[in-house]
């Protein structure tokens, strides 16, 4: 006789949120499971009326996408919640954003009004700040990343190490003066799977393109979205938006 | 000519750590920024703590006594404190690369910027952690050699009931509760600090920070190892220990808490971004035990049994949980189903938080106070969570020379009910190496064992029943009434264990539904040395330290050969060694180490004790039976503080949650 679960009621969620949240200063160093722990409880603080599984050990219903590594600082992560009562997006920004610690702050909710948030992420637009190199340097180094028709980096995977190919997924960038942080890189590239993280195209300027080594790059993701023309990166949220204005037309 | 005068750096040193931070394992743990942490001005402050829990952050940051502390101490007018942790060897070797000090995780203020540094040892593992902390620190290893510019360095913990291994680093300890004494420290430093406004400056050398111990160890309330000489006899033992100042008291006691409800702390528990080893909220149900199990030193130093009442308790959990968002709260105590209002305790919370997934956990419970209601409203609104019991002995014989009363019995019917319940996993705690033991006693852990499976199989009706044993070695403690016994050597720890094992795995009918899991005895023998030994093993530990030795707490870290190469280096001259010891008998006139240390437990009733524990003579419970002048209560003005107060947790009224449309 297998043991069955507790008969809890499982209450079916009502309306599914969208949350853009941004990774600052000390807290980029965060790992995507800590900061996975901190929304749980911070959702708990906030007392947002989540929808939880069933089972021996119900969980909070929360999807996450394309989480930026540990170290890397953020401006554009992407979660969606289910809740068991409606609520106010705004107000769910506001209370998220004071349950979670400073440098986790939530900048935007939206009520899901459209399929698949996952899809409609499709880049990232990332700044990677190279200290104690000169612009020029960094841009000849740019030009011989996006020269090589190939860029392969190892990657230890769970299948053991693996050697990947980065330069499809790099799109456009270009070099700016970060004035006593060196160098800046905006770079544009494709979410694919596996994901390419800037510190492997850090690898690859440093490689290919002859950059020094020095003190590690600062990378922060500046946002992430459907792809546009020239490597612009959009707003992944306006779709739902657009169906709310739609909707619920303003009085 | 004269050393260069020291400088106090007090600025944070984050923005030279940040650069090493990408290239270390898991740097969220050195960030700070815990949900809760209090940010304290630093200028504004008369008196700078900072508290270290000397293992790494994700063993140290849940640690009730830091946290408390720490919040005690902010809560105090013009004092300060801040969290510091043991950093891993990846990110020493980077601070020793490129001189970044150790730091506080709450400031980043450098550890010689503080007026004190406070270490609390739950084990004695910790110790060479302290150490590579002072040393990254730029803070003298040795207590003799530091002057006004470097911090004191405070012990606290249970293990500075015996602080003289490390008497030659530590300047002041504190025995007992820390709440009252940290507060009494911080007055006695901030009115001296007012008084010579030099001090911290390095102008007044070693003669000013010697008039600053002398005002601390004048009030009784602290102990100063450096005002004491150990003298020595020949064959090796203590022959007395004398003050050396008459500033110091020949005897220095324990602090007691009375009245835990005056003190609810940590109001503001800690929310850790980092993954650590208990991810609940913790509430002190009570303090102290008398259950009088010998090996126990917690029970033994932590006495009288003093409870919080149940309203405070409801309104700790309530506050904890509004402020933390956990979803499982541990109601922490040397053994917790012995709260005089356990049940309605728990009841009461799982009909507050029906339908919030708050689970309750009692991380310590004994067979004999633990029933299946109980467990069932611990689980009723959350995971269930697995049931541990810790018979700690094999036999009843060895369970009466250790006045654990458990019977075999009682736990079949206990872990009989458990399953029948529902519950499929059951972990067991023994001890091995206990005193007077044979193998015989240890191989009836096998039979227990499965006399458990196979009442369970019956009970739950199904043969997909496991049952865990977990066995320790038995490492004999200061102020137990075993502190006299001879630690058992550890090959034949090892060997009565690899019998257990044959006889666990050689048994087909149950063997597969037993798991075993158990420690090789080595690492006890370090820790019997460092819990039993005098002020020459603070040589010994120097020595392992300066060999490499970290994190002895970690079997991936720590190394026996090291630390017996270096007792052999330390020891060469003394007519002492490792076994002297851990494997050696003392008798009742030796003078030990910690005799002028005071825990309030009569010396003669703690020797009674251990005789009637030869005998197999058993001691009853104090809170239920009449005293039996263990010298505590009477020694130090305590007494029990028990309920039940018969104070019900009423609903809580149904505020409505901002976030909610409508």
């Amino acid at each position: 006789m297998a043991r069955r679960p507790p008969e809890r009621e499982v209450v079916p969620p009502v309306q599914r949120l969208r949350i853009r949240y941004a990774k600052r200063g000390p807290l980029r160093f965060s790992s995507h499971r800590d900061f996975q722990r901190a929304l749980e409880r911070a959702l708990r603080r906030a007392r947002v009326p989540m929808a939880y599984s069933a089972g021996f050990s119900p969980h909070p219903r929360i999807s996450y996408a394309n989480a930026a590594p540990t170290g890397a600082a953020s401006e554009a992560e992407y979660v969606e919640i289910a809740v068991v009562r409606r609520c106010d997006p705004a107000a769910v920004r506001a209370e998220l954003d004071e349950a979670l610690p400073p440098g986790l702050d939530v900048l935007d909710v939206v009520e899901a009004r459209t399929p698949d948030l996952v899809a409609r992420l499709e880049a990232s637009r990332w700044r990677i700040e190279v200290p104690g190199v000169a612009p020029t340097q960094l841009a000849a180094a740019w030009s011989a990343v996006t020269a090589a028709s190939t860029l392969p980096v190892e990657r230890m995977m769970k299948q053991g190490l693996r050697t990947l190919d980065l330069r499809p997924a790099l799109l456009t960038g270009s070099v700016t003066d970060a004035g006593a942080l060196g160098a800046a890189l905006e770079v544009t590239i494709r979410n694919v799977t596996p994901t390419v993280r800037p510190d492997e195209v850090l690898v690859a300027l440093r490689e290919v393109g002859a950059l020094p080594t020095g003190d590690p790059a600062r990378a922060t993701r500046l946002a992430q979205g459907p792809l546009g023309a020239q490597g612009a990166v959009g707003d992944p949220l306006a779709a739902d938006r657009a169906a709310v204005a739609v909707q619920v037309p303003a009085s | 000519m004269p050393d260069a005068v020291p400088v106090r750096r007090d600025a944070p040193v984050f923005d030279l750590l940040e650069r090493v931070l990408p290239l270390v394992s898991k740097p969220v743990q050195y960030i700070g920024g815990e949900l809760n942490a209090a940010h304290k001005d630093w200028d504004g402050a008369r008196v700078r703590w900072a508290l270290m829990y000397p293992d790494a952050y994700e063993v140290g940051l849940p640690n009730q006594g830091v946290q408390i502390l720490t919040e005690v101490l902010n809560e105090a007018e013009g004092v300060l404190a801040q969290r510091s942790y043991a950093v891993w060897p990846d990110l020493e070797r980077l601070m020793r690369e490129r001189g970044i000090p150790a730091f506080t995780v709450d400031g980043h203020r450098p550890l010689g910027a503080f007026d004190l540094l406070g270490v609390s040892f739950s084990t004695e593992l910790g110790y060479t952690n302290m150490l590579t902390s002072l040393d990254l620190a730029g803070i003298p290893l040795l207590a003799a050699e530091r002057t006004d510019a470097h911090p004191l360095v405070v012990m606290g913990g249970h293990a500075a009931f015996n602080p003289e291994p490390v008497a030659d680093f530590v300047d002041v300890v504190v025995l007992g509760d820390g709440e009252e004494a940290v507060l009494r420290i911080s007055d006695e430093v901030a009115a001296f600090k007012a008084e010579h406004p030099g001090f911290g400056e390095a102008t007044g050398g070693p003669a000013l920070r010697r008039s600053l111990l002398e005002r601390l160890a004048g009030t009784g309330a602290v102990y100063v190892p450096a005002f004491y000489d150990v003298e020595y006899l020949p064959d090796g033992r203590i022959g007395r220990v004398v003050p050396n100042t008459p500033a110091a008291p020949w005897r220095v006691a324990k602090h007691t808490l009375m009245d835990l409800d005056e003190w609810p702390y940590p109001r503001n528990p800690l929310v850790p971004l980092a993954e650590t080893v208990h991810e609940r909220m913790s509430v002190e149900i009570f303090r102290g035990c008398t259950r009088g199990c010998r090996f126990c030193q917690a029970g033994m130093i932590t006495r009288p049994v003093r409870e919080r009442s149940t309203a405070v308790l409801g309104e700790m959990v309530e506050n904890g949980l509004r402020r933390t968002g956990f979803e499982e709260v541990g109601m922490l105590s040397l053994s917790s189903a012995d709260h005089s209002e356990i049940a309605e305790l728990a009841k009461g919370l799982a009909d507050r938080y029906e339908g919030e997934q708050v689970s309750l956990s009692l991380p310590s419970t004994r067979v004999d106070a633990f029933n299946i209601q109980l467990a069932n409203e611990l689980s009723r609104n959350g995971r269930r969570s697995g049931l541990t019991f810790a018979p700690e002995g094999g036999s009843e014989r060895i369970r009466q020379v250790i006045n654990k009363m458990v019977t075999e019995d009682d736990l079949i019917r206990t872990v009989t009910a458990a399953y029948g319940a529902g519950w499929r996993q059951v972990k067991l705690y023994f001890m091995c190496g206990l005193p007077t033991e044979t193998d015989e006693d240890v191989l009836q852990i096998a039979d227990l064992a499965r006399n458990v499976i196979r009442a369970g199989r019956e009970a739950a009706g199904t043969r997909d029943i496991r049952c865990t044993v977990s066995i320790g070695g038995f490492v004999p403690k200061p102020h137990t009434p075993f502190q006299w016994a001879a630690q058992l050597d550890h090959a034949t720890t090892d060997a009565r264990l690899h019998r257990l094992r044959d006889a666990i795995r050689a048994d087909r009918e149950y063997g597969r539904a037993i798991g075993f899991r158990y420690h090789d005895g080595r690492p006890g023998i370090v820790e019997g040395l460092l819990s039993r030994g005098d002020r020459r093993v603070g040589r010994v530990i120097l020595e392992a330290w300066r060999d490499g030795a970290r994190f002895d707490g970690w079997s991936e870290h720590f190394s026996f050969e090291r630390w017996m190469a270096a007792a052999h280096r330390a020891l060469a001259d003394e007519p002492v060694d490792v076994d002297w010891y851990t494997t050696r008998e003392r008798q009742q006139n030796e003078v030990l180490p910690w005799d002028h240390l005071d825990s309030g437990l009569d010396r003669d009733w703690l020797w009674q004790d251990w005789q009637d524990a030869l005998a197999g003579g058993e001691v009853d419970d104090c809170r239920w039976t009449p005293c039996f002048d263990c010298g505590v209560c009477d020694h130090l003005g305590t007494q029990i503080q028990v309920g039940p107060t018969e104070a019900v947790l009423l609903p809580l009224p149904t505020v409505p949650a901002r976030v909610e449309a409508g």
